[in-house]
């Protein structure tokens, strides 16, 4: 196990370099200059800006210095705010993005759990093709249509929200409903065919000949068994999650990662733009990374194979 | 005595027995292929056929949609911007807001305070606006409501006109766009499919098919590449190329392939080694002819599901990139920009986010069910 989590480390290290490495490289390619608007510097000024900022170095100059800097856990400065470091930006602006991440995922997945169950346990019922649909339209509407839709009747016409901006917690309530609608109806559909099959094993026939009430037949003998392969849909909620953030926060305009890439897109604030990208790959990779240990800890059939199936 | 009835059966219910056929070993119904037994569970499924006969119907709308009016894309005119939705006939039925009317509640200390809100809001034609008063208010800050009703179209003296679906902030008639736009979130979502459709079933036929060291190198490549997230790629894809149909249609297929690739790959594997691939192979079939005439039709079911899965998938991405401002430019128009604009103008002109809303929404749970119908209709188990 312990050979597996560091050869699986040494991949990750792999795959963040190769992310950073294209990310410089791309960037690099990108037209304009970030001085490309000023217009009111002259060609002198903008060359000492350039030379300060170590922008008129040949390009692989720039690329060791980036990833010297990105080992020390320095992502560079903003060109955008002055003289912020990025790493800044990011630390500031990322309690929010992560509140509203955590609140949707657990309470959508929380959610979405209870109905897949519930369809499962009464299969064919109303509850059950209630539930469906729901896991259906909550699938496929896009978020930023449930965000509009939120923040139009909820907040605009009803007032019982707050529009936008972020204070306390009434502000996260309608984001982490837009949010938590896909990883609800993932859970919910996933559960549902999980637990279909479970409920219908021999072990659940078992259970319940030796006279576990049924409460406990699907809670302690069918839940535990059908939530083991929802690990394997983490993955995408963790993407939904990360571009839902994009999105969501710009809607309700919250100061978040998401938000922050937005605005450092519209304005080619580069090494925002780079932190953040870097940010995101980091996320995801790592969570990518947990997703696969937890299979190995809770299956064992996966760990033997050490990830060279 | 009962016994004895039974005992004594008369004659004339004692027939010889005409010598028949063997039906014993008949097959009761027709034998249907595979095939034949997907599109009928297929058909069988109704939403998925509703869902087939929506998809239909925004594909031919989203062709024929853009010249219904003789509004174009691209057609500013400041003085019609932002009028509201405007249909003949519907316009008789209120409830609908198809009337050319705007309105909203508006606050005030009293009623005329509210009522000089509304009208200030409404271009000062005080003629054209209706005003129906909800609260009189105690003379507190904003405790007067008024409902303003502005006949915008007769105010602007073109009350023969119709924008079906209103215009926007330019004055583009939003029915022409929504199409247009629709129109290129499907050519993207379809062309990002095909290509993805196409170097997926390539990629992963060969590396299943050869096995061995090319499998193994061909492996290690995607390893990596679904090590990237497909989000960071689509987005510095977009930041490097010119933002637009084409790029969106790049940045969506260099990530694309790869789920395609490692199901196709699996499934070659299981099946290159069954009798009937031999029996190909015995016959001397070309390693060509065995891929395209024994492999792929027996994994082209996944194929089409997949396919079918990964079209809601693109079209969202399109809408989001669209959206956060990196896909589709102005003066075109996709789905996900109009949602865009809609999101600006939420409070005042509802309608510009309400129809591109609706309709990518619909798209997507169509597109949706299709998918799932054709799952189910491709899963052995589920033919009865």
């Amino acid at each position: 196990m312990f050979r597996y989590i560091l050869q699986r480390l040494f991949y990750m290290l792999i795959t963040l370099f190769i992310i950073a490495t294209v990310t410089f490289f791309m960037m690099k390619m990108l037209p304009g200059s970030p001085l490309s608007a000023e217009d009111k510097l002259s060609e002198e000024q903008k060359a000492i800006v350039l030379e300060k900022y170590g922008l008129n170095d040949p390009v692989p100059v720039q690329y060791l210095r980036y990833m010297g800097g990105l080992v020390k856990g320095d992502l560079g400065v903003s060109f955008a705010f002055d003289n912020t470091p990025v790493t800044k930006i990011l630390m500031d602006r990322m309690g929010p993005s992560l509140q509203l991440g955590f609140q949707s995922l657990l309470i959508g997945s929380f959610i979405g759990i209870i109905l897949g169950l519930i369809a499962a346990v009464f299969r064919n019922g109303a509850i059950d093709y209630t539930s469906t649909i729901i896991a259906v339209l909550g699938s496929s509407i896009p978020n930023f249509v449930f965000a509009g839709i939120l923040q139009y009747v909820f907040a605009v016409r009803l007032e019982w929200f707050p529009v936008a901006l972020w204070g306390g917690f009434e502000y996260s309530i309608l984001p982490t409903i837009a949010l938590m609608i896909f990883p609800m109806a993932t859970a919910a559909r996933f559960i549902r065919t999980e637990m279909v099959d479970v409920l219908n094993s021999n072990f659940i026939l078992t259970a319940r000949a030796k006279g576990i009430s049924e409460v406990g037949v699907v809670f302690k003998h069918g839940l535990r068994n059908g939530l083991i392969p929802l690990i394997t849909v983490i993955g995408p909620m963790a993407v939904s999650m990360m571009t839902g953030s994009m999105v969501i926060e710009q809607i309700f305009a919250i100061p978040g990662i998401g938000e922050q890439f937005v605005t450092s897109v519209t304005l080619n604030d580069y090494p925002t733009i780079m932190g953040t990208t870097l940010l995101f790959a980091f996320l995801f990779v790592v969570i990518i990374l947990i997703i696969d240990l937890l299979y190995g800890l809770i299956d064992p059939r996966i760990r033997v194979s050490g990830g060279n199936s | 005595m009962a016994t004895n009835d039974q005992n004594k059966i008369p004659k004339e219910l004692l027939v010889p027995l005409v010598r028949k056929e063997d039906t014993s070993e008949k097959i009761s119904g027709p034998s249907r292929t595979f095939m034949q037994d997907a599109r009928r569970a297929f058909f069988k499924n109704k939403l998925a056929v509703i869902s087939v006969f929506l998809v239909v119907i925004i594909i031919l709308m989203s062709i024929f949609g853009p010249q219904m009016n003789e509004y174009g894309t691209d057609d500013q005119d400041l003085t019609r911007a932002k009028m509201p939705p405007h249909v003949p006939v519907l316009e008789k039925i209120s409830w609908l807001g198809l009337d050319g009317t705007l309105s909203g509640k508006y606050r005030g200390n009293d009623v005329e305070a509210a009522t000089a809100n509304a009208i200030a809001r409404y271009d000062n034609k005080e003629e054209f606006i209706d005003i129906k008063v909800v609260d009189e208010g105690d003379g507190s800050r904003n405790s007067a409501v008024v409902d303003a009703t502005y006949h915008i179209y007769d105010a602007k003296d073109m009350s023969d006109q119709y924008f079906w679906l209103g215009t926007d902030t330019l004055g583009r008639d939003q029915w022409t766009r929504l199409w247009e736009g629709t129109r290129v979130s499907l050519i993207i979502a379809f062309v990002a499919a095909v290509i993805g459709l196409v170097v997926g079933v390539a990629y992963g036929g060969i590396a299943g098919f050869y096995g061995g060291k090319v499998d193994n190198v061909m492996m290690r490549i995607i390893e990596i590449l679904v090590g990237i997230p497909n989000l960071v790629v689509v987005l510095l894809m977009m930041l490097v190329l010119q933002p637009g149909i084409t790029s969106i249609v790049v940045a969506l297929s260099i990530t694309g392939w790869t789920g395609m690739a490692r199901i196709v790959r699996g499934e070659v594997l299981k099946l290159k080694n069954q009798e009937f691939v031999l029996a190909a192979r015995t016959l001397g079939q070309s390693n060509g002819k065995v891929i395209m005439k024994h492999l792929l039709p027996n994994i082209s079911g996944i194929i089409i599901i997949n396919t079918m899965f990964t079209i809601p998938d693109a079209i969202f991405f399109e809408a989001f990139l669209s959206f956060i401002g990196l896909g589709i430019v102005p003066p075109d128009a996709s789905l996900g920009s109009l949602i865009n604009a809609g999101f600006d103008n939420l409070r005042l002109y509802p309608y510009l986010l309400v129809y591109p809303a609706v309709l990518i929404s619909l798209i997507m749970i169509a597109f949706n069910l299709i998918g799932d119908g054709l799952r189910d209709a491709f899963d052995p188990k589920m033919h009865k």
